[in-house]
């Protein structure tokens, strides 16, 4: 049994390492459209926003998964379950993310911009090096918000039929007509959750070396 | 006062918010090694006026170069930007420092002062924290390098950030209040830098309420009130001797 959640843990693992790595990314892009002085593109993400956060990302990810095939009769390999998986999981972080950085974004004095503007910094030098390395410390606790319900939220590829700890949990239960399954897979969320929290308090640390 | 070889130079400068027009018809010039103070009360232009030389605001109307480099054109009253390589240009030539200091609280006090010119200049690392030592010593500011801004007091901050303006060897340094958010004792050491710097003969513009360090420092007083230049001319004479109302007025409620 200890097996089985095992292998299924390493596959949560690597959804929640690869929807981190492709969304905190992707969520500044979608940030910075949505703050774009360009209406179309800010309405643009505003509209792919409030549809990421307002439909289900089950159905999401089962839109991803069977969708292809549906609406143009293509042909995906087994395989693609995880492919429409770890891009379901992008897709609706990022736009979660987006509004965190957004809120980041904003808190940032004008004075800073313009003190960056006076000595010749270009606006991508602004961003990179002035900015951005301040937001990340003003939205430290919201993002670990998020990035722990991600760590749950991962047994939703359930659905799609990716055998991550949840799914293994539950077809252990079913052949074995126990609940224990079940508590070891909470027990192991929560010793994740715990190394997650432990990890978003050592950053935490490290940028305490300033405050505003 | 000519035009001719002017470090900065700003004719018949109009700029309005909404239906209120802040700056009317103003005009000056700066020559080389000369200190000018603007004084007068707030809401009478003085910020915008020094925002619009930053280029931080736009003007409607007026033209604005630094020594031959032009930044606006004037045509038929609408002051025309000249594109975006001028304005690049026209930022090498000057500096500002700002009331509320705007260090980067995440950078040292090295790397506020090296960052732009190693960014943007493509100064050699070594050189500029060099330069950085030479100018934080000049500063009193000794032994503060691996600071960060938060463990500064505000006069500190200050001065880092004249530190970080005179890194990028600029033609003029415009100063935004700059001792406004500090206290006297604070304010203290602040005034005798850029004391020292018009010794040195740098070419300074200074927004202030400080009178005295005006009159001791400045070779021009312009005293701004409602969007116009209400009297300028040899710091002494304004100061001393206004011939204005309105000027006479402002001096004796800042005693």
């Amino acid at each position: 049994m200890m097996s089985l959640l095992g292998s299924g843990l390493v596959l949560t693992g690597q959804i929640f390492i690869v929807t981190l790595l492709g969304s905190l990314p992707l969520g500044v892009l979608i940030a910075l459209g949505r703050m774009s002085k360009f209406k179309p593109l800010a309405w643009l993400m505003r509209a792919y926003i409030s549809f990421m956060r307002g439909t289900p990302l089950m159905l999401q990810l089962m839109a991803l998964m069977f969708g292809p095939y549906y609406l143009f009769g293509m042909q995906l390999g087994s395989d693609w379950k995880f492919w429409a998986c770890d891009i379901g999981f992008i897709l609706n972080y990022a736009a979660y993310f987006a509004e965190i950085y957004r809120s980041g974004i904003q808190s940032i004095p004008r004075g800073q911009y313009e003190a960056a503007e006076v000595l010749g910094y270009t606006k991508a030098q602004t961003f990179m090096r002035i900015v951005l390395p301040q937001v990340i410390k003003r939205i430290l606790p919201a993002m670990g918000n998020e990035v722990i319900t991600l760590v749950k939220d991962t047994s939703l590829a359930f659905v799609l039929g990716v055998m991550e700890m949840f799914t293994q949990a539950k077809a252990i239960a079913a052949s074995q007509v126990s609940m224990l399954p079940y508590i070891i897979a909470a027990g192991i969320y929560w010793g994740f959750t715990i190394l997650v929290e432990f990890i978003l308090a050592r950053i935490e640390k490290k940028l305490n070396y300033y405050h505003d | 006062m000519t035009s001719e070889n002017a470090l900065l130079s700003l004719q018949h400068a109009r700029k309005s918010f909404g239906e209120t027009q802040v700056l009317k018809d103003i005009s000056l010039t700066v020559n080389q090694g000369e200190v000018l103070a603007i004084i007068g009360p707030s809401g009478g232009g003085k910020s915008t006026l020094l925002r619009c030389c930053t280029l931080l605001e736009t003007l409607d109307g007026g033209e604005l170069s630094f020594g031959d480099c032009v930044v606006t054109v004037d045509q038929g009253g609408q002051a025309i930007y000249q594109g975006k390589d001028a304005l690049r240009r026209a930022r090498t030539h000057f500096g500002l420092v700002f009331q509320n200091f705007n260090l980067f609280p995440h950078y040292t006090v090295m790397k506020n002062l090296t960052d732009a010119p190693v960014t943007v200049q493509k100064m050699p690392k070594a050189e500029a924290e060099a330069k950085a030592r030479k100018l934080l010593a000049r500063m009193g500011l000794e032994g503060k390098e691996n600071m960060v801004p938060c463990e500064l007091s505000g006069g500190q901050q200050q001065r880092v950030a004249i530190a970080r303006a005179l890194m990028l060897d600029p033609d003029v340094l415009f100063f935004d209040e700059p001792t406004s958010a500090l206290d006297p004792e604070l304010t203290k050491g602040v005034l005798k830098v850029i004391r020292d710097l018009a010794e040195e003969h740098m070419t300074m513009v200074i927004v202030t309420h400080e009178m005295k360090f005006a009159r001791d420092v400045a070779d021009h007083v312009i005293f701004m009130d409602g969007g116009v230049i209400v009297e300028q001319g040899p710091a002494a004479d304004v100061i001393d001797n206004p011939q204005h109302d309105r000027t006479r007025a402002f001096l004796l409620s800042e005693e």
